[in-house]
């Protein structure tokens, strides 16, 4: 796939240089034959590990009960696939540029098992049924206390990646690729 | 549930996964630029789907086994919170504020309000 040069007028800022806010965005790199999500290794890998992450979650879904019509079970699958996810990207990131076994191993455990274990669907449709039902405090309750402790989750993984990155690089390892 | 929709559901979520990686490839091949913008479509998208399918399956239109398989299988492996909750992170820690608010609040509010419109389809239905 040829594409002609990009116009410098085009928009937004330049994500050179550091972990990339979005993991897959390197993969939409142009050094590839074919873009990685129409490669069928990478698909399958997305594939098996999203089936392993989708049975998990059904499986501690039917454990878990709802209490008080708070889904009790996604809320901790979320919050806890958020913070495996910080940690593993970082951890990634911190070893060496997003190639070969890299890769593998972060569309495999991240985009499949952790993208598949995790729902956002699930999160906002019993929201809504939650607010459909005059529910509001438990639907105010589960919706903000879901994005908080996602979002401390994801930023304590990352913090813990960092560390345990750290740690491993005492010895001569992987060069740095941080900015 | 049976042992055969456990399993179905569970290769449904493979395939949802697949799909959120092709269409996450192909929004980012299009748009430019760092915002997450793939993962906001594929969660509202995905939001509205569940919904409609839930309004169906409490209609009595659609059978619960087919919305255990599309719904918790195929939708739930299509969404993802991990990868959201994480985007939000880098753009906080980028200082990209007002990105982060909309990435993380603007994509709940959004998703809900897709979820609710689903849920009042389904029950037109």
């Amino acid at each position: 796939m040829t594409e002609p040069p990009e116009p410098a007028a085009a928009s937004g800022a330049d994500a050179h240089g550091e972990l990339p806010i979005d993991s897959d965005v390197i993969a939409a790199g142009r050094s590839e034959p074919r873009p990685p999500h129409l490669r069928a290794a990478y698909i399958g890998l997305v594939a098996v590990g999203g089936m392993l992450g989708t049975a998990l979650r059904e499986a501690i879904s039917l454990i878990v009960p709802v209490v008080g019509g708070f889904p009790v079970a996604i809320f901790g699958i979320n919050v806890l696939g958020a913070f495996v996810l910080g940690g593993l990207l970082e951890l990634l990131a911190l070893r060496g540029p997003d190639e070969g076994r890299r890769r593998r191993i972060r569309l495999f455990a991240g985009t499949g098992v952790l993208g598949g274990f995790t729902t956002y669907s699930a999160f906002a449709t019993d929201t809504a049924q939650l607010l459909g039902d005059g529910a509001f405090a438990v639907a105010l309750l589960y919706a903000f206390a879901t994005l908080i402790a996602g979002a401390l989750a994801s930023w304590g993984g990352i913090v813990v990646g960092m560390r345990v990155g750290r740690d491993r690089r005492i010895r001569p390892a992987a060069p740095e690729q941080r900015s | 549930m049976t042992p055969l929709v456990f399993v179905a559901l569970a290769a449904a979520g493979g395939v949802g996964a697949a799909t959120r990686f092709v269409v996450d490839g192909a929004v980012k091949a299009r748009i430019r630029g760092s915002y997450p913008v793939g993962t906001t479509v594929i969660n509202v998208s995905g939001s509205l789907l569940l919904g409609l399918i839930t309004g169906l399956a409490l209609t009595h239109l659609l059978a619960d086994d087919w919305r255990l398989v599309l719904g918790g299988g195929f939708l739930g492996g299509y969404t993802t919170f991990s990868t959201a909750s994480f985007e939000t992170v880098r753009l906080v820690q980028n200082r990209r504020r007002g990105a982060a608010l909309a990435n993380g609040l603007g994509m709940m509010i959004a998703s809900v309000a897709a979820a609710l419109l689903g849920l009042w389809l389904g029950s037109l239905a």
